[in-house]
């Protein structure tokens, strides 16, 4: 199933006028996930955050869709209890609208402070959706690491220094963490892919029970990017298999996107600012442990996905 | 021969100039509705059957001592098919109050319980279902807090949290657990009020002590509470968002509205306590006095301490003392007048804390109380009894001690020590 562009509801569901930044990824990633919906209206359950901020400045709110937001780390945990009181009112015949539930929280959202409510929410098999915009670091508050920063990114709290270059450590793998829940559903995807990433949040909507899609989105002031090359971004990280697309099904791993000939990871590195000290001949070992490290990743999903060496 | 509940002989207080609706019963008088069931029940249990009863769309729950067997009680009443409820067994009492949240902003009735170390888990959350005007009503199985540890009463863990903007309700025995239940599903979903409500029970002192209870038919219950009606929700023909950025140009009104909003409890509460009077014979106020008419001095205190506060008042004044006794049944709103015209005439005061609010002159209940009798120009005496922290033992001789040192207050004018750790080994 591909969900073609031209079958996509017409319907804002995230309006224009928001506050979100010029290239904004998240921004993306918000609009096209509502494009998803399925017939069924979507509530959002949407974590404190970048997205969460920009677009619900009282008096104002960019949500033409029933929207809730309440903490930084409860965004899974709200929509269990959206979840539900759904099931109890269409039950008791008190509505007679289903619903589809999408829980939005941001890389530290998600990976870190609200990686418990996430964790229980799965568990205890909800029937929603968990989407994770991932720009890497908590942008929000200005650039910190997260849990979900790459190896070799300078952030505010992990700055490239003389002596350390950049964070240290890869980033948690949250497909095998939601795995690990035995979810029917979970995915990778980013906003260069648009028909890609639609597909699956519509694949993880119909899904009866909890879904998770990781959704890579760029951010331009994070990233030290041009505005511009968001999309430009979103794809190489694809295509130098730094994000390897895959969709677990049922436990079944299906490679989405084939790299025959992956482009250099250096292509995708040197148009972002947090990975400048990387291109530096003296960080010339960090750039090939992180080339080594992304390699390994690219074989291991590759051997999860059956499709053994590339 | 009708069951009289209330062993104890009540007083009315004089009725004061601006007459505000308090004490409204008299105990003495009081008999009870013959085709009640009486049954034997623990504080939890009664709680339990109450949120049972009250028919809640979604109960989100996380075990923790001394409140367990409420959420114990619901499973089994779920495993049985007792009831309709969607059960969500959280992973922390955190997501349970957000949760909480998650279901009451869709409209449905929502019932939580959690005590101590869970209570303050759940805090940041308290206020998020306070400021998104959530009437969620949450047990409170008082409970002290760590370090170091400790399952036993005390009022620690609500009092660091009084300041979230919930209505909070103190209650003195397994009846009072039950009832109050009920009635706070009514005071939360008000539509002046619509703000979530704890009803606090002394952790094992209530939560795990056996008493009779009058329990009123599962379809009363259902009347009398209704189902909600909640005018805002997350509803797809007509979307909102809940849960704004407010920024300065903003955030003071909608807080203002909030204080309004709790204010608006105290009218709400008094036409409940009508409503559910004439339905159950059992009228309760938001302050009780006992004996109070000629005191000199009298104890104040929350929760199950009360009854004890009684016996000793009962002891004085069979040795000729003028002393009585004060009882809050609502402590946020704080009910003022009715606190004014109950402490009306007193000398002196002793203020019952179970909490300690480190480094600050008074202890919580003891300083708004001061504060109150203060702006008023009262002159009474009050000093602080620090009881009952982590569990330890309220006795009717440590009450009438203190009652003593307060008559002596009354009569010198001198207040020996403000604050009084009673009963501390040092």
């Amino acid at each position: 199933m591909v969900v073609s562009l031209k079958e996509l509801t017409l319907e804002e569901g995230f309006a224009p006028g928001h506050r979100l930044c010029p290239g904004c990824g998240p921004a993306m990633a918000t609009r096209m996930a509502l494009k998803a919906e399925r017939g069924r209206p979507i509530i959002v359950s949407n974590a404190t955050g970048c997205v969460e901020v920009s677009s619900t400045l009282f008096p104002y709110t960019a949500w033409r869709i029933p929207y809730v937001h309440s903490l930084f780390e409860n965004a899974a945990a709200t929509a269990s209890g959206v979840e539900a009181a759904y099931k109890w009112m269409l039950r008791n015949k008190e509505t007679d609208q289903p619903v589809d539930v999408i829980a939005l929280g941001g890389d530290g959202g998600t990976f870190d402070i609200g990686l418990q409510a996430l964790s229980g929410a799965l568990e205890r098999r909800h029937d929603f959706l968990y989407i994770c915009y991932d720009n890497e670091a908590y942008m929000n508050t200005g650039i910190q690491r997260s849990g979900a920063t790459p190896r070799g990114a300078s952030t505010t709290t992990s700055p490239a220094g003389t002596v350390i270059p950049g964070k240290r450590g890869p980033k948690k793998d949250l497909i095998a963490i939601a795995m690990g829940h035995h979810i029917d559903y979970a995915a990778t995807a980013t906003v260069g892919f648009p028909n890609d990433y639609i597909t699956k949040v519509r694949k993880a909507l119909e899904v009866d029970g909890p879904a998770v899609v990781h959704v890579l989105a760029p951010c331009p002031l994070g990233w030290r990017a041009n505005p511009r090359d968001t999309v430009r971004l979103a794809k190489l990280a694809v295509q130098t298999t730094i994000w390897p697309l895959y969709e677990v099904e049922k436990g079944e791993y299906k490679l989405n996107m084939k790299i025959a000939q992956p482009a250099p990871i250096e292509e995708y590195m040197k148009l972002q600012g947090r990975f400048g000290h990387l291109m530096n001949p003296n960080r010339k070992d960090e750039l090939e442990a992180i080339r080594q490290d992304v390699q390994a990743n690219w074989q291991r999903i590759l051997r999860l996905c059956g499709q053994g060496q590339a | 021969m009708p069951i009289t509940v209330v062993r104890r002989e009540f007083y009315t207080p004089k009725a004061p100039p601006f007459a505000p609706k308090m004490m409204p019963y008299k105990g003495e008088g009081m008999t009870v509705d013959q085709s009640q069931e009486v049954v034997g029940n623990t504080g939890d249990e009664a709680i339990a059957l109450a949120a049972k009863q009250s028919r809640v769309a979604v109960v989100p729950a996380y075990p923790i001592t001394p409140q367990t067997i409420i959420v114990e009680r619901f499973s089994e009443y779920i495993a049985n098919g007792e009831v309709d409820t969607e059960f969500i067994c959280v992973e922390s009492e955190h997501s349970a109050l957000s949760a909480c949240i998650g279901s009451s902003v869709c409209g449905v009735r929502v019932f939580t319980a959690t005590a101590s170390q869970g209570l303050a888990l759940m805090h940041e959350a308290l206020f998020a279902a306070s400021g998104l005007r959530c009437p969620i009503v949450m047990a409170v199985a008082n409970r002290a807090l760590s370090a170091p540890i400790n399952i036993h009463g005390d009022h620690s863990d609500m009092m660091a949290s009084r300041d979230c903007g919930w209505v909070q309700i103190f209650v003195e025995n397994v009846q009072e657990a039950y009832d109050w239940t009920i009635m706070a599903f009514k005071i939360a979903e008000d539509a002046n009020v619509e703000l979530p409500v704890t009803v606090n029970i002394d952790g094992f002192t209530l939560t795990h002590c056996m008493m009779d209870l009058q329990v009123l038919k599962d379809e009363e219950v259902a009347k009398f509470v209704g189902t909600r009606k909640a005018e805002l929700k997350l509803d797809p023909r007509k979307p909102i968002s809940y849960g704004s950025l407010a920024l300065p140009e903003y955030y003071l009104e909608i807080k203002r509205q909030q204080v309004e909003a709790l204010e608006n409890a105290h009218p709400a509460t008094e036409k409940v306590l009508d409503e559910y009077a004439s339905m159950t014979g059992r009228r309760y106020g938001l302050v009780e006095t006992y004996a109070t008419e000629d005191a000199e001095a009298a104890i104040l205190c929350l929760g199950s301490a009360a009854g004890t506060a009684r016996e000793a008042v009962d002891r004085l004044r069979q040795q000729g003392k003028k002393v009585g006794s004060i009882k809050l049944w609502l402590y946020r709103p704080l009910p003022v007048e009715e606190l004014l015209c109950a402490t009306e005439g007193l000398k002196s005061l002793v203020v019952l804390d179970r909490s300690i609010s480190f480094g600050a002159p008074f202890n919580p209940v003891c300083s708004d109380v001061t504060v109150v009798l203060h702006q008023a120009g009262r002159d009474t005496k009050v000093m602080n009894a620090v009881m009952g922290i982590g569990g330890r033992d309220i006795s009717v001789q440590d009450l009438a001690g203190e009652l003593d040192k307060a008559l002596e207050a009354a009569r010198t004018g001198e207040v020996q020590a403000p604050v009084t750790y009673v009963g501390v080994r040092e």
